[in-house]
C-alpha cells in the first residue's frame, strides 16, 4: 500500500496565527503536504530550511538525514521518491549545482522529488530553467514572491512532482528564508492523483513482474519497458504537456505603456515602484512569472501587447531577459533595467535591491526614446 | 532452484544448468570467464532461500553487472553513478521492512562512489552493499580503477600499476570494516568452488545481519575479468586467484558482529 500522505494525522497545526521563519512555514507545509523524507548539507541561506526540517520531521515514517554532501542528499532523495515516498532535499545555488546530475535522474527515471533553491539572489534563473544536467528534461520552477507564497507553493510542488513524476524547483532567496510572518498555515487539496502503482516495495519480486525504476525504462527480460527511444520521446512530449498547462503568473494594470517584469522577492520591490510611479499619473504595469518555467510567454504577451516599453528587472546580469524576448514579438521594446548586485556577505542582494534605487532606473528608462 | 538433471550429467554440470529463480533468463551479454554472474547467481540464490524475493529491492550502479538490471526479477533501481548507496538509504529508511541490497562494480564504489559507501556504513544504514571489484573499468574496456592492484596491467597502466604513478589501490572492505556503523564485512572470491561456496556463505550472513539490524554490511567480491586484464578466459580465475587475491586476502573482516551501539561520545552539560 503506497501512501503519500499518511503523516498528517501525526502532526496538527494550531488553529490560530502562529510566528514562523519563512524556512518554518515552508518546512511545515510539506509535512503538511505528506513529506516523510529530507536530506540536506548546510549552506547559508538555505541552512534554516535544514534546521526546520531537522527539527519538525519527527515521529513514525518521517526522516531528515544529514547527508554527507549536496550530491548524496539528492541521492537518498531519489531513493526515497524510489518507494512512493513524498520527499525533499534543498540547498543556495552553489549547493543545487552538485545536484543537477541528480535532478536530470529524477527527470528521465521519474521519481518525483522536490528541491528547494533558498538563492544567494537572482543568478540562479538558467541553473533552474535551464538545469546542468543530461537528457531532454525540464524542472518546474516556482518563485514566490513572499513567506505566504512560498507555503502554498510547497505544497503544491509536492503535488506537481507527483501529477507528473518529475522533478519540481522552489526558487527563494534569504528574505523568504529568514523573514518571519504571522501565518496560519491550512493544508491544500488539489485533486486526486493516479496511484503510485510503479513505486518500489518488493512485493512482486519472483512474479516476473518485479518492477523497475532507469532512465531508459528498458524494463524486464519478462515485462519489457519501451526502451530509451520510445521512453525519452514520451518523455519529451510530457514536458510539452507540462509547458501548455502549467503557466502560472501575477500581473497589473496590463495594457499600461510601460510594463516591467521581475520574478521572486524582487517582484514586490517593482509592485512599490509601480505603485508610486502610477500615483504620479504614470502609465506602468508589473508583469511578474510565478512558474519560471514553463514562462509564461503567451500571458506576458497578452499583458505587454499595448506597452510600448518592456523592462526587466532582475538582480542578475540578465538572465530572464532572455525568456523575455522569446516571448515578445518586438524586442525592440524589451531593456533590462536590473543588474548585478551582492552585499559581502555573499548572502544578500546589495543596494540594487532598494525601492529608490529600482524607481530610478525605471525612470531613466520612461525618459529615454524608444530605439527603433 | 530449476535443476537439470540426467544420466550423464555430472554434478558440476548440473550445477551449471541450473538457474536461480529469481533470474528471468540465461540470456546475457558478459564476456567469456567473467565472474560477476557467479557472483549475482550467489545473491539470488541467497535471497531466495532466505525467502526475501517479496521484499527486496536492488540499487544497481553503473558497470558491466548493469546488464542485470533486465534479468533479475526483484525490484531495482538502476541509479547514478557511485551513488547507490545513497539511494539505497532513502529506500531503507522508507521501507525499513524491506531488504535492500546495492551491486556497484570497483570503479563505481571506490572510485565515483567512495564518499558515499564509507557515509553510509558510518550512519550504520541497515542495508547491504556488494562490491564486484575485478580491478578495473571493464565496461569501459579495461582501465584503471582506486582498486587495480599493484602492477596490474590495464589500458591506462598498460606497463602495470606502478605506485609511484598512480599511486596505491584503497582497499575499501578495511576501512569500512573500521567504521563503528558496519557490522559485518567480508570479502570472497568466485574464481573456484571452494571460493564460490565460502562466497554464497559470506553473502548469506550479510543479509541475516541485515535483517537481524545489526548495521550496515558489505560483501566484497573478487570477480574475473580476463578481457579487462589481457588474459584468456580460462586464466581468469588463476589470475583472480594469485593477483586480486594476493593483494586483498580473503576472509570476514569483521570477527564478531557487533551490536547497534547506542550511547553518546559527547560529554554531559
Amino acid at each position: 500500500m503506497i501512501t503519500t500522505d499518511g503523516s498528517r494525522a501525526g502532526q496538527r497545526e494550531p488553529a490560530g496565527p502562529e510566528l514562523y521563519s519563512g524556512s518554518e512555514v515552508i518546512a511545515r507545509s510539506a509535512i503538511m503536504a505528506g513529506c516523510r523524507f529530507f536530506a540536506g548539507y548546510p549552506m547559508s541561506p538555505f541552512t534554516e530550511l535544514l534546521e526546520s526540517f531537522s527539527k519538525l520531521m519527527t515521529g513514525p515514517g518521517r526522516v531528515c538525514v544529514d547527508a554527507e554532501s549536496e550530491i548524496e542528499g539528492a541521492n537518498m532523495v531519489i531513493g526515497a521518491a524510489a518507494t512512493g515516498a513524498r520527499a525533499a532535499t534543498g540547498s543556495c545555488g552553489q549547493g543545487i549545482a552538485l545536484m543537477q546530475e541528480a535532478i536530470a535522474e529524477s527527470a528521465l527515471n521519474q521519481t518525483p522529488i522536490v528541491v528547494f533553491n533558498m538563492a544567494r539572489g537572482q543568478q540562479d534563473y538558467f541553473q533552474a530553467t535551464r538545469g546542468g544536467g543530461w537528457g531532454d528534461y525540464r524542472t518546474i520552477t516556482l518563485a514566490p514572491k513572499d513567506v505566504f507564497e512560498a507555503g502554498e507553493h510547497t505544497q503544491l510542488l509536492f503535488h506537481l512532482a507527483d501529477k507528473y513524476r518529475a522533478p519540481v524547483l522552489l526558487y527563494g532567496d534569504h528574505f523568504i528564508a529568514h523573514t518571519e510572518v504571522s501565518i496560519r498555515l491550512e493544508a491544500r487539496e488539489f485533486g486526486p492523483l493516479h496511484p503510485k502503482d510503479w513505486a518500489l516495495d518488493g512485493a512482486l519480486g519472483g512474479t516476473g513482474r518485479s518492477r523497475q525504476i532507469w532512465t531508459w525504462n528498458s524494463g524486464k527480460v519478462l515485462s519489457p519497458g519501451p526502451g530509451p527511444d520510445e521512453h525519452w520521446r514520451r518523455i519529451g512530449a510530457k514536458f510539452e504537456a507540462i509547458a501548455a498547462a502549467e503557466q502560472r503568473w501575477e500581473s497589473a494594470h496590463e495594457g499600461a505603456d510601460t510594463m516591467i517584469v521581475s520574478f521572486g522577492t524582487a517582484a514586490v520591490f517593482v509592485e512599490r515602484v509601480v505603485a508610486e510611479l502610477r500615483a504620479e499619473g504614470h502609465s506602468v504595469g508589473w508583469f511578474r512569472p510565478i512558474t519560471l518555467w514553463p514562462f509564461p510567454a503567451a500571458a506576458l504577451e497578452r499583458a505587454a501587447a499595448g506597452a510600448s516599453r518592456v523592462l526587466v528587472f532582475e538582480v542578475n546580469a540578465g538572465q530572464m531577459v532572455e525568456d523575455v524576448r522569446l516571448a515578445l514579438p518586438d524586442r525592440s521594446r524589451i531593456a533590462s533595467i536590473g543588474g548585478v548586485s551582492f552585499d559581502d556577505s555573499g548572502l544578500r542582494y546589495g543596494t540594487l535591491m532598494d525601492v529608490p534605487e529600482i524607481r530610478a532606473r525605471v525612470v531613466g528608462a520612461l525618459s529615454r526614446e524608444r530605439i527603433r | 532452484m530449476t535443476t537439470t538433471q540426467g544420466p550423464g550429467l555430472s554434478g558440476a554440470r548440473q550445477v551449471a544448468q541450473a538457474r536461480p529463480n529469481l533470474l528471468q533468463t540465461t540470456e546475457h551479454h558478459f564476456c567469456a570467464g567473467c565472474g560477476e554472474p557467479i557472483a549475482m547467481r550467489l545473491i539470488l540464490e541467497v535471497i531466495d532461500e532466505l525467502d526475501l524475493a517479496q521484499r527486496t529491492i536492488a540499487v544497481v550502479g553503473h558497470g558491466c553487472y548493469g546488464g542485470f538490471v533486465r534479468q533479475i526479477d526483484v525490484d531495482v533501481l538502476q541509479c547514478l553513478h557511485g551513488r547507490a548507496p545513497s539511494c539505497a538509504t532513502g529506500i531503507k529508511r522508507m521501507r525499513p521492512d524491506s531488504v535492500v541490497f546495492t551491486l556497484q562494480g570497483d570503479g563505481d564504489m571506490v572510485n565515483e562512489g567512495l564518499q558515499e559507501v564509507l557515509h553510509t556504513a558510518a550512519r550504520g544504514e541497515r542495508v547491504t552493499c556488494v562490491l564486484l571489484n575485478n580491478g578495473v573499468f571493464g565496461d569501459t574496456g579495461g582501465h584503471l580503477t582506486a582498486a587495480t592492484v599493484l602492477g596490474q596491467r590495464t589500458k591506462t597502466s598498460l606497463a602495470g600499476r606502478e605506485a609511484a604513478e598512480h599511486g596505491y589501490p584503497i582497499p575499501v572492505a578495511d576501512l569500512v570494516a573500521s567504521l563503528r556503523g558496519t557490522a559485518y564485512v567480508a570479502r570472497a572470491a568466485v574464481h573456484n568452488g571452494p571460493a564460490i561456496v565460502t562466497a554464497k556463505r559470506v553473502l548469506r550472513r550479510a543479509f541475516e545481519h541485515q535483517l537481524n539490524g545489526d548495521g550496515f554490511t558489505l560483501v566484497e567480491i573478487l570477480t574475473m575479468c580476463p578481457t579487462g586484464w589481457f588474459v584468456s578466459p580460462s586464466s581468469g580465475g588463476t589470475y583472480s586467484e594469485t593477483t586480486l587475491a594476493g593483494a586483498y586476502p580473503l576472509g570476514e573482516l569483521t570477527t564478531a558482529p557487533k551490536p547497534a551501539e547506542g550511547g553518546t561520545d559527547a560529554a554531559a552539560g
